[in-house]
């Protein structure tokens, strides 16, 4: 029994509904990854599903064969007939366990190489998705294309599919024998099997819709659990242990009745289509008999051909009694695969939604380069690293020009908006020279994020000009653009590794010593060392065995490694207790030396020192100079800086 | 732990029986229809009268009806047995998680817990169904074919002596070297759904340092690392389809050679053709049974590693216990450290806590400050007792806090986390978890008091406002000041707040605190927080450093004795805050 990682958590869709562009798109990409493998696994599926047919004729000849001879009592003689065919029947054997050997072992390789290259591909596709798309999706939905969406592919592909193939060629091809024989008996059959469908219909999509339900059940049995889980110690301080009890048995009860009704549907199914399937069996019987009697002129494809309309013989009813049987049991394992099919094509069009997205814009062709500046003034370009930048800029009319890297970034009346129609940023200007440090204050939701979403085009303006430089920043290759800007979240986030790897993770080719240089800069090196694998020390889930100080103080460093020639720090030291922030604060402002600095911060002493603050109000700046002008305007500035005083 | 797990079928004990015995009516049955078939047959080639032949078919007829109907019945009662069964497992874990204490919370991380409840639970709930189905059926089947193979077949059947001992190592092989190698993948597949959830959280830094193709290319290794020992696995498991084949051929063509020499040797006298035909007949039942068998154990021991994730936290033994006697009323407001050292596990080398003694009288406002780690909240949390002292104790209201009932005591010690949260619902549901019967005029006041009134007004529903999953709806200062008013809505002899007020603005920061004094002076006023002016006017300042109180006095004394505290004074008076 084959079967993947366990689904975390169940798929959230819309109804249940069959979607055959999917089904066509996902058969496509199959072909199109294994055009090799992908003939010959159905060559085999095909091969092992007639050759599973052909051994009954034989037996069926054998024990003929037998009949025959047993009176004879003479083996020496009967071994000649009867064992030619038993060593043909092992020569099928052995073919056909070759070929279900062969296409089972191909089928692993191309369920796992196709689901890996499912991943692959979303995962691609992901990392060049505008900032946009991570913003307004919900990081678990995202996840659980990963997980569960392409998980419910798996089974698609290692069973359904295979199963549903053999079943079509065996019913294809018994049907057909059937109407060699006798189109009144098949219509006998097709009768039954019209019914079995009909009901299998009806059950099977009273049981999709009842699976559906169960996994919408689920998300919320999961919603209402992830709660109550993260807010277990307010439940306890508050002794709500009781109430919460019985909310959840609500919820609980939900989920069972409709995982309860889902599986009972399911259940149903195989007793229901194997009991039609006797019923059947009588049913063949009895008109086999009675056309037996009447001798009604059976009308065949093999009469029609042969041309002599005879009345139906014993030796054509049994046979269709087994046939029948196969019939039977073809429907049956089809219909096990209704549910499996219905959620992978849901899961399916999921992940395809995914990678049909549109990657992020990147129309720019100014690149960043390493280059020397010769005693004229003149810039070369150079592979080496030496410190200075430049950007290289192609013309129309095929020049090149250098523009050296300064740090010289200037916003003209930008206007700015997440959603249309909902500004967030009206008119701002701002001017920072090379080496400038400038500061934003204002109330949440003021725009200080969103001005710097825009200088590293996490987002693209609607109206106005960015500068850098003096290059309109959508000319610039965004990858390029963005390694100029050394960025540091509020909100930190860390990678599995150790601390170096983390550390370097801001320059890829930094050696120990430059990222051990960058963390004592930032002041996370005094910290790093007391842990203890020093360096080494591994972190996992986001850095949780860190305080948030801590991480912050990495993210610096992981920053100050990349040496950017302007920075952003976004709240970079909110968590950092004011005592640890005396320590860091040195170290920051060594790093900010020489840099065209972003500073966005709440409390005011981090900021003080800027040459440029700027106070935003609901997306305006209102107030702008540096600190000393600020106190002299007596606005809001000064308001706040001597808030904490006037109120005791 | 099998047992332990069986403990939560109770009420659906009887659906399960059921089943089982429906599931042994469907075996006799299914046992029955080929003797009727075959009767069908020899019917037909006999070319019996129609009424006789009708007979036989309304004999199958009748048995497919009982079957469908023991089938049906069957679905329904298994679903419910192991719905049923998942429901109650689910609701016994959750019940236990309720009766944590923080000590055991902190044992097990959300994620973990959800997961437990949620896919481990289900599949639990799968592997029962697969039980109750087949348990019984397929050994029974498997015996049934046994005996009758052996009746019908005589000497043929020593063909299974061969054919099942094969089967059963190789499956068992199968199994056994599939098994370790899925739990293997299964880890490595989890730490790289892991690492794709780090990635999505971290987009911005992974664009921000422009490492698209780097983290491509560092994913595309570690997928296709574990797609290799993905197939690896699934090859050997792929294996068990091609072994079941092999014996069932084998089967076939044993008795094909062996049954017409015997029949025709004999002229039928020690074997006849219907022998022939039953011994396949059976050889296919036998085979197919002991795969039934091969995949219960397959499931069984995947979903072992669930059970025993369930386990852990129904065999997690809650550490705080009601006192046998409780006092049921909390005097006042007074508290009383003595001598007090804690720890948060009993193995853990340093101590969160040591030698604290502090006396603080009903009614006064306390501040308490520190850096990261200094035990500020460790301090408080004992207090409702939310954990218990390692050494020491603690007194409020001039009894040990170990002799109240713990409900009594947490409701008049009303407690704001410093990691708080709002639940799904309104503004006033929530409200009604600090006192359930709250009239609409005491939530206001709590609110008025808490300076949260204003904002909640200026919503369109005002107190009807719904509160998203996590509070994502409201900003960080309205968020703390809504759970101080649920706090203050207890009417609590101490109110704790655990940096509380962090991101509301000095302003109303301020207002509260002027509120407190004012309007709750019997109450015991705790307040830990970073800034310093929060605590300025407070009647006694702690200063902790290291789990250890550094100094105590109110802010001149401290301004005076405490090096920390002047050097935390003076760096944050020379700038304001700014927020809200």
């Amino acid at each position: 029994m084959s079967r993947g990682p366990m689904p975390r958590n169940m798929p959230r869709g819309p109804k249940p509904k069959f979607n055959p562009t999917t089904l066509k798109r996902i058969i496509k990409m199959l072909f199109k990854f294994y055009p090799v493998m992908m003939p010959l696994t159905i060559a085999c599926i095909l091969f092992s599903a007639v050759t599973a047919a052909m051994p009954a004729v034989f037996q069926q000849q054998v024990i003929k064969d037998i009949e025959t001879f047993i009176n004879t009592g003479d083996w020496e003689r009967a071994k000649q007939v009867i064992l030619p065919k038993i060593f043909i029947l092992i020569g099928l054997y052995t073919v056909s366990i070759i070929a279900i050997t062969l296409y089972n072992q191909l089928m692993v390789f191309i369920t796992q190489g196709f689901l890996n290259k499912m991943r692959i591909h979303m995962f691609e596709t992901m990392q060049n998705l505008p900032v946009k798309y991570f913003d307004q999706n919900k990081h678990g939905d995202i996840m659980s294309h990963y997980t569960n969406d392409v998980d419910t592919m798996r089974e698609l592909i290692s069973r359904s599919l295979p199963s549903l193939l053999q079943a079509t060629v065996v019913v294809t091809s018994v049907l057909s024998i059937m109407l060699y024989y006798s189109v009144w008996m098949t219509l006998v059959v097709l009768l039954g099997v019209v019914t079995m469908a009909f009901v299998s219909k009806k059950v099977g999509g009273g049981s999709a819709k009842y699976f559906m339900r169960q996994q919408k059940a689920i998300g919320k049995t999961e919603g209402f659990v992830q709660e109550m889980m993260s807010g277990q110690k307010v439940i306890k301080v508050f002794c709500h242990e009781k109430e919460c009890n019985e909310d959840f048995d609500k919820v609980n009860e939900e989920l069972f009745n409709d995982s309860f009704r889902a599986h009972a549907f399911a259940n149903c199914l195989g007793p229901i289509i194997g009991n039609l399937g006797n019923i059947l069996y009588v049913l063949v019987a009895t008109v086999g008999g009675v056309l037996l009697l009447t001798k009604v002129p059976n009308i065949s494809i093999g009469a029609l051909v042969s041309g002599s309309i005879t009345a139906l013989t014993i030796d054509l009813v049994v046979p269709f009694l087994n046939m029948s049987r196969q019939f039977t049991g073809n429907i049956n394992q089809v219909t096990q695969q209704i549910n499996t099919v219905v959620m992978a094509l849901a899961g399916a069009e999921r992940v395809f939604n995914l990678i049909d997205q549109k990657p992020e814009e990147d129309k720019g062709y100014v690149t960043l380069v390493n280059c020397e500046v010769d005693a004229d003034g003149n810039i070369h370009e150079t592979d080496k690293r030496t410190g200075h930048w430049a950007w290289k800029h192609p013309h129309g009319d095929g020049t090149l020009t250098y523009t050296l890297l300064q740090g010289d970034v200037t916003m003209t009346e930008v206007d700015f908006g997440y959603e249309e129609d909902k500004l967030v940023l009206h008119d701002v200007s701002v001017y920072a020279r090379p080496g400038q440090k400038v500061a934003f204050v204002g109330a949440t939701g003021a725009g200080k994020t969103t001005i710097t979403n825009l200088i590293n085009r996490f987002y693209d303006i609607e109206d106005g000009k960015i500068r850098y430089d003096g290059i309109n920043i959508n000319k610039i290759k965004k990858s390029d653009l963005r390694r100029s800007l050394g960025i540091v979240l509020q909100e930190t986030n860390l990678f599995s590794g150790t601390v170096m790897e983390n550390i370097r993770y801001g320059r890829l080719d930094a050696t120990d010593e430059e990222c051990i240089e960058a963390a004592r800069l930032s002041g996370a090196d005094d910290f790093i060392t007391r842990l203890p694998q020093g360096y080494n020390t591994l972190l996992s889930n986001n850095g949780s065995n860190l305080s948030q100080g801590q991480r912050q103080l990495i993210a610096i460093a992981r920053a100050a490694v990349a040496d950017p020639p302007v920075m952003i720090l976004d709240e970079a030291t909110s968590s950092i207790d004011t005592r640890t922030e005396l320590i860091v604060q040195r170290g920051m402002d060594k790093l900010m030396e020489g840099r065209t600095v972003f500073v966005i911060a709440h409390r005011l002493s981090t900021i003080m020192n800027s040459d440029v603050i700027m106070v935003l109000d609901k997306g305006r700046i209102i107030e702008r100079g540096s600190h000393n002008d600020l106190l002299e305007q007596k606005g809001t500035y000064y308001q706040l800086y001597t808030g904490s005083f006037e109120l005791d | 732990m099998i047992k332990k797990l069986a403990k939560s079928i109770r009420e659906y004990k009887t659906p399960s029986i059921i089943t089982m015995l429906l599931m042994v009516a469907e075996v006799v049955i299914e046992c029955l229809i080929p003797f009727i078939t075959a009767r069908l047959v020899n019917d037909i080639k006999a070319g019996v009268e129609l009424s006789v032949l009708i007979k036989t078919g309304i004999i199958l007829v009748f048995f497919a009806a009982i079957s469908l109907c023991c089938g049906g019945v069957a679905a329904f009662t298994c679903s419910k047995a192991s719905a049923g069964f998942a429901k109650n497992l689910r609701h016994d874990v959750f019940t236990r998680i309720q009766n944590f204490s923080f000590h055991n919370i902190d044992k097990f991380s959300t994620s973990s817990l959800v997961t437990r409840l949620t896919t481990d639970i289900t599949h639990v709930q799968m592997s029962y169904m697969m039980i109750i189905r087949t348990a019984i059926r397929s050994p029974l089947m498997f015996a049934f074919a046994i005996v009758m193979a052996y009746k019908m077949g005589g000497s043929l059947a020593t063909t299974f002596v061969v054919v099942v001992p094969v089967l059963i190592v190789g499956l068992l092989l199968v199994a056994r070297f599939a098994m370790p190698a899925f739990r293997r993948v299964f880890k490595k597949y989890d730490r790289l759904n892991e690492s794709i959830e780090e990635n999505v959280r971290a987009m911005r830094v992974v664009k921000g340092f422009s490492r698209e193709k780097y983290e491509t290319q560092k994913f595309t290794n570690a997928a296709t690392d574990i797609c290799k020992d993905f197939t690896k696995a699934e090859r050997i498991v792929a294996l068990n389809g091609p072994i079941m084949q092999i014996c069932m051929y084998f089967n076939m063509v044993f008795v094909l050679i062996v049954g017409s020499k015997l029949t025709i040797s004999s002229q039928g006298a020690l074997l006849d053709i219907g022998q022939i035909s039953a011994m396949l007949t059976y050889g296919m039942q036998i085979l197919m049974s002991l795969m039934m068998l091969s995949m219960i154990y397959v499931m069984l021991t995947m979903s072992m590693e669930s059970m025993k994730r369930i386990c852990e936290v129904l065999d997690e033994e809650p550490t705080l216990h009601n006192p046998k006697n409780p006092v049921y009323e909390v005097k006042d407001g007074s508290i009383e450290f003595n001598n007090v050292s804690f720890k948060y596990f009993k193995d853990a080398k340093k101590s969160a806590l040591a030698d604290i003694d502090l006396k603080i009288k009903s009614g006064m406002t306390v501040g308490i400050i520190g850096g990261t780690g200094s035990g500020k909240s460790s301090l408080v949390q004992l207090i409702p007792r939310l954990y218990d002292v390692t050494e020491g104790d603690i007194k409020v209201g001039g009894l040990d806090v170990r002799d109240y009932d713990i409900k009594t005591l947490r409701n008049s010690v009303a407690m704001v986390l410093q990691k708080n949260q709002l639940f799904s619902g309104t503004i006033k549901e929530n409200l009604r978890w600090g006192n359930e019967n709250a009239t609409d005029q005491e939530m206001i006041e709590a609110c008025k008091l808490s300076q949260a009134h204003d904002f909640i007004m200026s919503f369109p529903d005002g107190y009807d406002t719904y509160i998203e999953q996590g509070g994502t709806n409201v900003s960080g200062g309205q968020k703390q000041r809504l759970c101080i008013a649920r706090a203050l809505i207890k009417k609590p002899n101490i109110l704790i707040l655990d940096d509380s007020t962090s991101a509301v603005d000095t302003k109303t920061d301020a207002l509260i605190r002027a509120g407190f004094k004012q309007f709750i002076p019997e109450t015991t006023k705790i307040i830990i927080a970073q800034r310093i002016a929060s605590v300025m006017d407070a009647d006694m300042i702690i200063v902790m450093e290291n789990g250890k109180v550094a100094a105590v006095g109110n802010h001149d004394e401290l301004m005076q004795n405490s090096e920390i505290y002047r050097e935390v004074y003076e760096q944050q008076t020379n700038g304001g805050d700014f927020d809200e």
